[in-house]
């Protein structure tokens, strides 16, 4: 077991990879009361094309099947593992984001018995027809839900305009279309394909001890056998660096309107330092130009442009990076073409050090609160640790930006090509 | 388990909550007053108000170009409903200034910026700056309206208003859309001073603190003007009889049916059934192994969320769900059995002990974050009935089968709403 300091964060890190492959963490914080734990695959919604394990041919399986997965993983032949955890006074829950599935519990007692059912339940599938199908009508009416949700459509009506290839475009639980077609078989070889420990990681936050919860980890994972570890192909796409579709509007039944304008990233830096330096640039500009200490941000609020539902973030994976920035408006044209105007108009030589360094300071902040949470540390190590970087260097690199280093993601960002703008209107007005 | 220091203070109580979990500091500042519809308006906006400038830092940009300099705080205000009670929360969280390279006194500087944005906004001519009051007017009207856009919350707040017509409670959160033009800067300024004279007003300090001096900070920062009254004004509604199930169909261009079912509980957080309440709640619908939970959604398998929740100091029971029109009938009649269920004492020891369980972790787990911290708090101010934490968890422990029964009878269907599609109208 490995241990790792953080001086300046007070933190200890425990880490240990197992002889099957699969990296463990344990984040021991004395003072709180609960335990926090999540157990990741490095498989999500986009990963719809690869090589099954043991076959030899690309696949392309329905949309939404690895949410379905985590869905139908709870279900086991005795019953439902939710019932397990609460009965050991737990509360479980499980999400799929496009590049991770994570199960995840949270207690404040029987934390060993807990970590044992959250590594046996992810590691024993069961799959039949009949609960395949059951779950058809739940999942159908979670994407019911999200239909009716204009913020949610409207998020993936901009990601779906900047994209012309890539799966990232596909809302992650699918369509009730396409996962009629999902069947026992296809989990199992998507199970298979996705869910061998060295491709999964275990994070575990909380009032514990480390040296007895690995060997407890250590001990669960000796008794079973896997197979070899196996790297995964996946399908690479070719995706062409302009946004798909540059206007969109989707009329609903709505009273306020609303737009987002997203930003297609050109490069996507494959893993390590550099991947979080080039996320954290992007991040620093974003808040730098559209931050509430911003002048842009005064003038379009004074405006009504915009409202406190006005927000803006950055996202790489491995394969895509996309910016989005928007919200509520009055006025979703004139709001898209100030945002545009904002972002092609950037000058380096406007960016001055003193407000660099405002921004990092902000960003350094914001990183120390989001350290109060358990589920932040276990989600977002989880996350960088698949990037081959790590959360706790995010203070050093945002210290270490330059002006030059924002200047370059902006001159890399921000053509016109690269935006997409979608809006969501009352229906009504149109005719 | 948590330690507590409340002080009376001259216009306000302080609580200090010392713990080293956080790497950030945080101040609560709510102030409270009972729900009305000549004031709930005015008491919307302010808070918004605050927080678009103060005296030293008089418009939103300098204000929130300082909370970047304080290694970017955030300040954030809300309102809430508790029983008949309207609260605005302030909330201030600043770095811990230990894990930072420079070490500047930001406990100090945020515990006099809190004070500054409520005791001494940016006015002018002796009232609040008319270009602020004026934006703020409009993200007020489209907050206001926005509810309409999120379907799941609409229906809940549409469930509220033919639930409680006639009672305070039945008022919106954020106010009435009609009484938003009318408001001046004179007039508002003038609600902001009685306000401060009459609301009951606590400030929570959590974090890494000396707590003397901590003590000292909120007394010298926070000068309250003295008050007319000496106890806090009190709410109260007198109960309300059923004499027949309301039910309410609104239809919209929507794909999935929502549905809102209230009942009265007749019990309240005051009450000492109130952890059997709670132990109801949980079995009946308030967690994943729970009755709506297990019928509604994984064996019929006709809704992605089917659950229940209270609200504790209106003594409320609200069920949700979310299914496809055409299977209204066949959730209505599983929620009915669920409740019948539950009257009937039809529910097993196990699920009893699971429902503990959870209910306990749900207590302990909250109080890990210092919002929940403040929340759980907060009860023993808006009801006369003090729960210490270990009261709570004591209690929730001795709750048995007969005192969920007893609290299953008193409960009573009052409204049910549902929010459908147009499939068949056009």
């Amino acid at each position: 077991m490995e241990k790792i300091v953080y001086d300046q964060l007070q933190e200890q890190l425990y880490y240990e990879k197992m002889p099957n492959g699969l990296d463990v963490y344990i984040l021991p914080k004395k003072s709180f009361n609960k335990t926090y734990a999540t157990f990741t695959t490095k498989y999500g919604s986009v990963d719809n094309q690869f090589v099954p394990r043991g076959k030899t041919e690309m696949k392309r399986v329905p949309d939404g099947i690895a949410h379905f997965l985590e869905h139908k993983l709870f279900e086991k032949e005795d019953g439902d593992v939710f019932q397990q955890f609460s009965k050991q006074g737990a509360s479980a829950n499980a999400f799929t984001s496009f590049t991770r599935t994570a199960y995840l519990f949270s207690s404040t007692s029987n934390v060993e018995k807990n970590l044992e059912t959250l590594i046996d339940f992810v590691q024993t599938p069961y799959f039949s027809e009949q609960t395949v199908e059951k779950e058809k009508g739940i999942i159908g009416q979670e994407i019911r839900m999200y239909d009716d949700n204009p913020d949610w459509r409207l998020y993936f009506g901009v990601i779906e305009s900047l994209y012309q290839h890539h799966p990232v475009k596909i809302d992650i639980a699918g369509t009730v279309e396409s996962i009629a077609g999902i069947t026992k078989e296809l989990l199992y070889e998507c199970y298979e394909t996705f869910y061998h420990p060295s491709n999964m990681l275990l994070f575990i936050v909380g009032p514990v001890d480390e040296t007895a919860m690995m060997e407890q980890i250590r001990h669960n994972q000796m008794k079973k056998t896997f197979l070899e570890a196996s790297p995964v192909q996946r399908f690479v796409y070719n995706e062409p660096e302009g946004a798909a579709t540059p206007y969109r509007v989707i009329p609903m039944h709505v009273q306020t309107s609303k737009c987002l304008v997203g930003i297609k990233a050109k490069y996507v830096m494959q893993k390590g330092k550099e991947k979080l330096k080039h996320e954290l640039a992007m991040n620093v500009l974003l808040d730098y130009l559209f931050g509430k200490s911003s002048p842009h941000y005064e003038r379009l609020y004074k405006l009504g442009l915009i409202d406190e539902t006005f927000a803006y973030e950055y996202t790489e994976e491995e394969q895509f990076g996309f910016a989005i920035v928007g919200g509520d408006t009055s006025n979703p044209d004139q709001l898209s073409e100030e945002l545009k105007h904002i972002m092609l108009s950037f000058q380096e030589s406007k960016l001055t050090v003193e407000e660099l360094e405002r921004v990092k300071k902000k960003k350094i902040g914001s990183f120390l609160r989001a350290l109060n949470s358990p589920e932040y540390i276990a989600n977002q190590f989880t996350r960088y640790a698949f990037h081959e970087t790590s959360l706790f260097d995010v203070v050093p690199v945002l210290e270490s930006l330059t002006v030059a280093d924002i200047a370059q993601v902006a001159n890399e960002c921000f053509h016109e090509s690269q935006l997409a703008v979608c809006q969501v209107v009352p229906k009504e007005e149109r005719t | 388990m948590i330690r507590e220091y409340i002080t009376t203070m001259k216009g306000f109580r302080t609580h200090l909550l010392p713990t080293d979990k956080y790497k950030t500091n945080t101040l609560v500042l709510k102030m409270k007053a009972p729900l009305a519809k000549e004031i709930v308006t005015l008491r919307a906006l302010l808070p918004y108000v605050w927080q678009s400038g103060t005296k030293t830092y008089p418009s939103m940009k300098a204000l929130r170009t300082h909370l970047d300099e304080l290694y970017g705080a955030t300040l954030n205000v809300d309102l809430t409903k508790k029983g008949e009670y309207h609260i605005i929360t302030v909330r201030l969280d600043v770095a811990n200034e230990k894990f930072l390279k420079e070490q500047p006194s930001l406990l100090r500087q945020a515990v006099q910026l809190l004070s500054e944005i409520v005791l001494s906004p940016a006015l002018e001519n002796g009232r609040f700056v008319s270009q602020i009051v004026e934006q703020e007017k409009r993200a007020l009207k489209q907050r206001i309206q926005s509810v309409y856009d999120d379907k799941m919350r609409y229906a809940n707040l549409r469930l509220v208003e033919e639930m409680c017509q006639n009672e305070p409670y039945a008022l919106h959160v954020h106010g009435r859309l009609e009484d938003v033009d009318a408001i001046t800067p004179e007039s508002l300024f003038s609600y902001y001073e009685k306000a401060l004279q009459e609301d009951e007003i606590d400030l929570y300090i959590i974090g890494d603190m000396e707590e003397t001096s901590t003590l000292e900070m909120a007394q010298s920062y926070f000068q309250f003007p003295s008050r007319s009254t000496q106890e806090a004004k009190q709410a109260s509604t007198p109960p309300k009889a059923i004499t027949n199930v309301r039910e309410v169909v609104e239809k919209q261009d929507i794909k999935q049916g929502k549905l809102n079912i209230g009942y009265r509980t007749h019990i309240t957080y005051e009450d000492d059934d109130y952890y059997a309440l709670q132990q109801f709640n949980g079995i009946f619908g308030g967690f994943s192994h729970s009755k709506l939970f297990i019928n509604v959604r994984e064996k019929a398998s006709l809704a992605y969320y089917a659950a229940s929740r209270l609200e504790s100091h209106k003594g409320l029971l609200m069920v949700m769900a979310g299914i496809e029109p055409a299977n209204y009938e066949k959730a209505m009649q599983i929620i009915h059995e669920q409740m019948k269920a539950m009257k009937q004492g039809d529910f097993t020891d196990e699920e009893m002990e699971q429902t503990k369980a959870v209910i306990r972790n749900q207590l302990l787990e909250t109080l890990d974050t210092p919002r929940g911290l403040v929340e759980v708090l907060y009860h023993n101010v808006v009801s006369s009935r003090k729960r210490p934490i270990e009261e709570w968890l004591a209690k929730t422990d001795e709750v048995s089968r007969e005192d969920v029964i007893r609290v299953a009878e008193k409960i009573e269907l009052d409204t049910i709403y549902f929010l459908t599609g147009m499939e068949g109208e056009q």
